[in-house]
């Protein structure tokens, strides 16, 4: 009989493993043929057998090799049981797959990031991309993804097989982009992580597991492409934006209720974090290229800089918003410059803003633009327009919490 | 792999073009030609005439039912092809930007069926 203390070691190291390497695993055992799926199940096979064997008979010396050892006899027999269907080119291949790029000392390559760039790969849609990066580096199942960006799992598993194939039989290569195009093909990337970060962030009650655990994996990916970039600024901007957002986590809500960065206690934020998105954007404006991710961690800098100097500097918010504008004229960026202004030059300065964007169809159904709204206006003492842009933002809010919040500024209204 | 590079423009444009225009256009389409035929890449290449000239062929009730015209009738038609070789899906896009129909249409870079 098995000693069940071998066994819960076994279990420990097995997921020990999957949570530091799953995604180096993945990368070596697909670089040839880009057949993901295959290498997803070889290696899901490897980690049961790990399971059975290693309680018995010890986890071995180096179990990212012993792993990559079985899943790729579990792909050699799959390709043999399949060969009539493959053509000799790719049997070949199959053989050569994850084999040679382990070298001598069984150091198993670091893959992760050609891996992501074709998860990101722009023929792939948008949508998916932050998904197939989840699934393929961390190895989420297609369930917990699809809780994660309200999706339905059948739904959600069907896209991520589809992208998966179109890598396989279009010839996404699993490689880092040439120098003179990596800067645009990182931008997809880091999007990516940072969607899949804001999926996260969208739910900070933390009632969801899967949401809440998915800004943690998004800060893990945004760290490893700053240790195998560390010289892309943008890289380093998007894990400071990411650090400084996560470290007013526990600020953000008071008792399950909703507390607006402005009204937060700074006690509650995390110094660490905040300490390290400090020295991630320092580093990065030393390597001199400005970007989106580089932007809206200083505007998170300057937010956090009231723990110091007791206020904000309003005009500091608004040039960082400008030079924002200038890279994406994106509504989004607009409506919060406009609040910058209102704090600025007073509520008319922010409402005659706010007025400039208003143009913008998609505003119509954008939470934020009405709040903003909504709070300029209930200032300027405009109460009757406030209330009516309460209303709307309180039908197009999906968390509770804030809903509750802009209720409770609705009804302060009233008095 | 090979992949098929097929040129989307709007039918008819090319008659209405100034002919030095046209000479152009000629020209930039004879030295990618030569291109992708120096690199090794190039396969297969055809210019369509006009989708004016189409037919579609259709059984219905087992007898060929045949109507004038492209299949889909959209502003944009097939107006030519390029099947070339490449690595993989990088080099194909890249070649399909060189190509001049990336600049008056919309290229569609299309895997082959690999048996």
């Amino acid at each position: 009989m098995i000693p069940s203390e071998d066994g819960e070691k076994a279990r420990a190291m097995a997921a020990a493993v999957a949570r530091r390497s799953y995604g180096k695993l993945i990368a070596v055992l697909c670089a040839r043929t880009r057949h993901v799926a295959a290498a997803e199940d070889a290696l899901s096979e490897a980690f049961a057998m790990a399971l059975s064997e290693w309680p018995s008979g010890g986890c071995p010396a180096n179990p990212e090799g012993w792993l990559v050892t079985v899943a790729r006899r579990k792909l050699i027999d799959v390709s043999r049981r399949r060969q009539v269907a493959m053509s000799a080119a790719e049997q070949l291949k199959v053989l050569d797959e994850g084999l040679a790029d382990i070298g001598s000392d069984g150091e198993i390559p670091d893959r992760r990031l050609a891996l992501m760039f074709a998860c990101a790969h722009p023929a792939i849609d948008e949508s998916v991309r932050a998904p197939l990066i989840l699934q393929t580096i961390l190895g989420f199942d297609a369930a917990t993804i699809a809780s994660a960006f309200l999706s339905s799992p059948a739904a959600m598993g069907k896209r991520l097989g589809r992208a998966k194939e179109k890598i396989r039989r279009a010839g996404i290569p699993l490689r880092e982009p040439d120098p003179e195009e990596l800067r645009d093909r990182l931008d997809a990337v880091l999007d990516a992580i940072y969607a899949a970060f804001s999926e996260g962030w969208a739910d900070p009650g933390a009632t969801d597991f899967a949401r809440r655990e998915l800004a943690g994996e998004a800060l893990y990916l945004g760290r490893l492409v700053t240790e195998l970039l560390p010289e892309e600024p943008e890289a380093l901007g998007l894990l400071a934006l990411m650090l400084h957002a996560e470290a007013r986590r526990h600020a953000r809500r008071r008792d399950g209720e909703y507390v607006p960065l402005g009204e937060q206690d700074d006690g509650l934020w995390d110094a660490g974090m905040i300490e390290e998105a400090e020295a991630l954007l320092l580093r990065a404006s030393t390597l001199g290229s400005i970007g989106r991710f580089q932007l809206e961690g200083a505007l998170q800098s300057a937010h956090v800089h009231r723990r110091r100097s007791g206020r904000v500097d309003w005009s500091v918010v608004v040039r960082l918003y400008d030079a924002l504008l200038e890279i994406s004229a994106s509504p989004v960026v607009a409506i919060n410059r406009a609040l910058a202004v209102g704090e600025r030059d007073g509520v008319s300065a922010g409402l005659a803003a706010l007025e400039s964007v208003a143009a913008d169809d998609r505003l119509i159904q954008y939470q934020p633009y009405w709040a903003a709204r909504a709070d300029l206006l209930s200032r300027a003492g405009e109460r009757a327009e406030a209330r009516h842009a309460y209303e709307i933002a309180i039908g197009l809010e999906r968390d509770p919490a804030v809903r509750r919040f802009l209720q409770r500024r609705r009804g302060a209204l009233e008095g | 792999m090979q992949y098929l590079l097929l040129i989307y423009s709007q039918d008819g444009a090319w008659d209405g073009l100034p002919k030095a225009v046209q000479e152009e256009g000629i020209a930039a389409y004879a030295a990618y030609g030569e291109a992708l035929k120096k690199a090794g890449a190039l396969r297969e290449s055809a210019r369509l005439r006009p989708a004016t000239e189409a037919t579609t062929v259709r059984l219905v009730n087992g007898k060929p039912k045949v109507l004038d015209g492209p299949y889909a009738d959209t502003k944009e038609q097939l107006g030519g092809f390029y099947l070339i070789e490449a690595p993989d899906l990088d080099a194909a896009i890249a070649w399909a930007g060189r190509c001049p129909g990336s600049g008056h249409g919309i290229m569609e870079v299309r895997p082959l069926w690999v048996y």
